[in-house]
């Protein structure tokens, strides 16, 4: 084992910092942690600031992050979709407008097709709604994908067109009603009653899980590189990566499980479960919410797709070089209609959030998500030139993004205020971004 | 009347070839984009352990006739043989599949992903649960790489940081690590430095030998002449003729080159200034 920190120098550099050593040894992405710090920078300014205008800072606590959380999972989830397809020097326009059209979808079929034929609260309707939504995604991203790699139409102008079409179908299927309520179990799905989470217990199994995975995987990657014999990292980077990313599950599981039922709540969860209320309360923590794990699954899956799949190895290299992918042998247009049809489902897995969290289906769900989605991505270091760009960043962008709006709300912020300043931290962050990548370059 | 005259002073493909199949035969290939005629019936063969030096000015439509061979562009005329059998090659994996590789001019990397990942592209090696398995292409990387440029190190970074020779061995390794029975090579020593251009010439002899047929492109005649067994001359789209380099000198290849003149040691394609 111990010989592992011979084999990782490399090419020997001059003079490194200890810092340098630091990244290289971890290989850590420097952008990565510049995007942490910035995050972190956010949550404790809107902390203090709230401490100063309010006399108690609200931001960090428990109450806040875990909403902070649920709000997020819906951009989240579109923006994995959307690194792919400006990686691989696509844009979709559409993702809000099908948000909104397939929200409607799944509201009209619950509650004027699948409630009246099965019996409203029927445990199947939920299962047939999401069915529907998803393949509602997939068909209207394929359809997209198609004229943009068959038809040869660019992708700019097939989801602006996109964008404006289902936004008015949205409308044309409830002719601007709004379709209310959802089946009781698809409504967990937006983390909407307070039942919408795990609880205490299944969080922190679910944290022990992914620490073990987590342990696990940094081992079998060390181990397949000993078999060949490559350089490998020295060991305490390995033990430091592994150390840092249990830290991280395992606080976040404290925090989700720092975040109690309100009191009248839970009597009322106390009395329907005939738990006896103890002195001075009942304390029944949240746990994960289901849309933050929805969104943490669809950052893993996508994850993989792009740096375990052929899938997502082909998206990166026909953006680094598309001429080069097709010479390659390949087949370039089967891959854009496909990463359009997964972007649909995205899509559709968002509207079963939004739809639920919001308890109705309207026609105007969504609205605006597209250059949220948008923003978010590419402030989380997705280049508009395509080729470049991870699916963390982009989470991590979503996070930016809605802890500035949140921070702003809890400051009473008008919500025109809120805008400018959204916007113009998406033009500063991507003027940062170019400084640093001309000076790494 | 050149025809007969060379077909005496010269021993003509058929001799060479001593009744053995052409590897690969191109017959009669044209292709026109948006009026201009980048290759104008023209016709080619390659022999097993054969080195084919394709010589013309740049725009003279070499890498267009290549490119039709190796599937990069769809002829509007003309056929292709593969081992004496008609061969359908309507895109870049068609010709793969007949054992051809190529190295493009432009090395057609993709620039933002590492040398492992260009080598396989399109051919990645995968797990036993289908996933990619890095670790076994950086493996094999490293052996190829080994051989062609052992100084190279920087297996983890985006061939766009490489340097132009670096990038040329990757593309050059891509090439070599399939087992091709043609490889094309157009101008495969553009970027490399004479050390690196030897390497090149030393890697074409050995791939020779182990009867590979080999067209090697060049805009200059002194790259390859003393490489190839035969010179095939292009000019504004047309062959105009091909030698064994035994029976034409360099002087005579570069008029061929530059006047579109075919010496009589030469036999002459439909490009010849008619004399
Ligand atoms: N994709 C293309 N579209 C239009 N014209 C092309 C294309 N490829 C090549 N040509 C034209 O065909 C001619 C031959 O080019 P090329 O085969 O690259 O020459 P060479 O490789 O001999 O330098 C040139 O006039 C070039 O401009
Ligand atoms: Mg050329």
């Amino acid at each position: 084992m111990a010989s592992g920190t011979d084999k990782s120098a490399e090419p020997a550099m001059v003079q490194e910092s200890a810092f340098q050593r630091f990244l290289r040894a971890t290989e850590l992405d420097t952008r990565l942690l510049g995007m942490v710090g910035a995050l972190v920078l956010i949550w404790i300014g809107f902390h203090l600031a709230g401490i100063w205008r309010t006399g108690n800072g609200i931001f960090l606590s428990p109450r806040n992050l875990w909403i902070l959380l649920v709000q997020t999972s819906s951009i989240a989830v579109m923006t994995t979709g959307m690194v792919m397809i400006i990686v691989m020097r696509h844009i979709d326009l559409s993702v809000g407008s099908l948000l909104g059209v397939i929200a409607v979808i799944m509201g009209y079929a619950q509650v004027y097709v699948l409630g009246p034929w099965l019996g409203v609260g029927h445990p199947a309707i939920w299962i047939l709604t999401v069915l529907i939504g998803l393949g509602a995604g997939a068909l209207l991203g394929a359809f997209h994908g198609y004229l943009i790699a068959y038809a040869g139409i660019p992708s700019f102008i097939v989801t602006l067109g996109g964008l404006i079409v289902w936004r008015g179908a949205a409308w044309a299927v409830i002719r601007g009603e709004t379709v209310a309520p959802m089946d009781e179990r698809f409504e967990l799905l937006g983390g909407g009653p307070f039942y919408a989470s795990i609880g205490a217990t299944a969080s922190w199994v679910l944290g022990v899980i992914i620490c073990v995975v987590i342990v696990l995987a940094i081992r079998s990657g060390r181990q397949s590189r000993q078999k060949f014999n490559f350089p490998l990292r020295p060991i305490w980077a390995e033990n430091f990566l592994g150390v840092v990313g249990c830290l991280l599950t395992l606080g976040t599981v404290w925090l989700v499980n720092s975040y109690y039922f309100p009191p009248k709540l839970a009597n009322d969860y106390a009395e329907a479960n005939n738990i006896p209320i103890p002195e001075g309360g009942l304390m029944i923590p949240h746990g994960f919410a289901i849309p933050v794990l929805i969104a943490a699954a669809a950052g893993i899956i996508m994850t993989f797709v792009a740096v375990r799949t052929r899938f997502g190895r082909y998206i990166y290299a026909i953006g680094g070089n598309p001429e080069a992918a097709e010479l390659a042998g390949i087949n370039t247009k089967r891959i854009t209609l496909l990463m359009f049809s997964i972007m649909g489902v995205l899509a559709a897995v968002s509207a079963c959030i939004s739809s639920a969290r919001l308890n109705a289906a309207s026609n105007a769900l969504g609205q605006f998500d597209e250059l949220y989605v948008i923003a978010a991505t590419v402030i989380g270091g997705t280049s508009l030139a395509g080729g470049v760009g991870t699916i963390y960043g982009a989470i991590l962008g979503a996070l930016v993004m809605q802890s500035l709006q949140s921070g702003m709300t809890l400051l009473n912020f008008d919500s025109a205020y809120k805008d400018m300043a959204v916007g113009s931290v998406l033009v500063f962050a991507v003027w940062l971004d170019q400084l640093y990548r001309r000076r790494t370059n | 009347m050149s025809t007969t005259m060379t077909a005496h002073t010269s021993p003509t493909i058929q001799a060479f070839s001593e009744g053995r199949k052409p590897l690969a035969e191109m017959r009669d290939i044209s292709i026109a984009f948006g009026g201009i005629k980048a290759v104008d019936h023209a016709s080619l063969e390659l022999y097993e352990g054969e080195v084919v030096a394709l010589l013309g000015h740049n725009g003279a439509g070499k890498s267009t006739l290549i490119k039709i061979l190796s599937g990069a562009y769809q002829r509007d005329n003309g056929e292709i043989f593969i081992n004496g059998e008609k061969a359908t090659i309507d895109n870049p994996r068609d010709a793969k599949r007949y054992g051809i590789e190529t190295i493009y001019q432009t090395l057609a990397l993709a620039d933002n992903v590492d040398a492992a990942a260009n080598l396989f592209l399109g051919r990645e090696l995968r797990t036993k649960w289908g996933t990619l398995d890095d670790v076994a292409m950086e493996a094999a990387t490293r052996e190829v790489m080994g051989r062609l440029n052992p100084n190279f190190r920087r297996f983890k970074e985006p061939v766009k940081k490489l340097s132009g020779g670096q990038r040329q061995s990757v593309a050059i390794a891509r090439a070599i690590h399939f087992n091709a029975n043609i490889l094309i090579m157009d101008e495969p020593t553009a970027a490399l430095g004479p050390q690196e251009t030897q390497q090149v010439a030393d890697l074409t002899l050995e791939l020779k030998k182990q009867g590979i047929g080999i067209f090697l492109i060049s805009h200059d005649i002194h790259d390859v002449f003393d490489l190839a067994d035969r010179v095939a001359v292009m000019k504004n789209g047309r062959i105009v003729g091909t030698a064994r380099v035994g029976d034409v000198t360099k002087d005579e290849v570069l008029g061929m080159i530059i006047l579109g003149k075919c010496p009589p040691g030469a036999i002459p394609g439909p490009g010849a200034l008619a004399s």
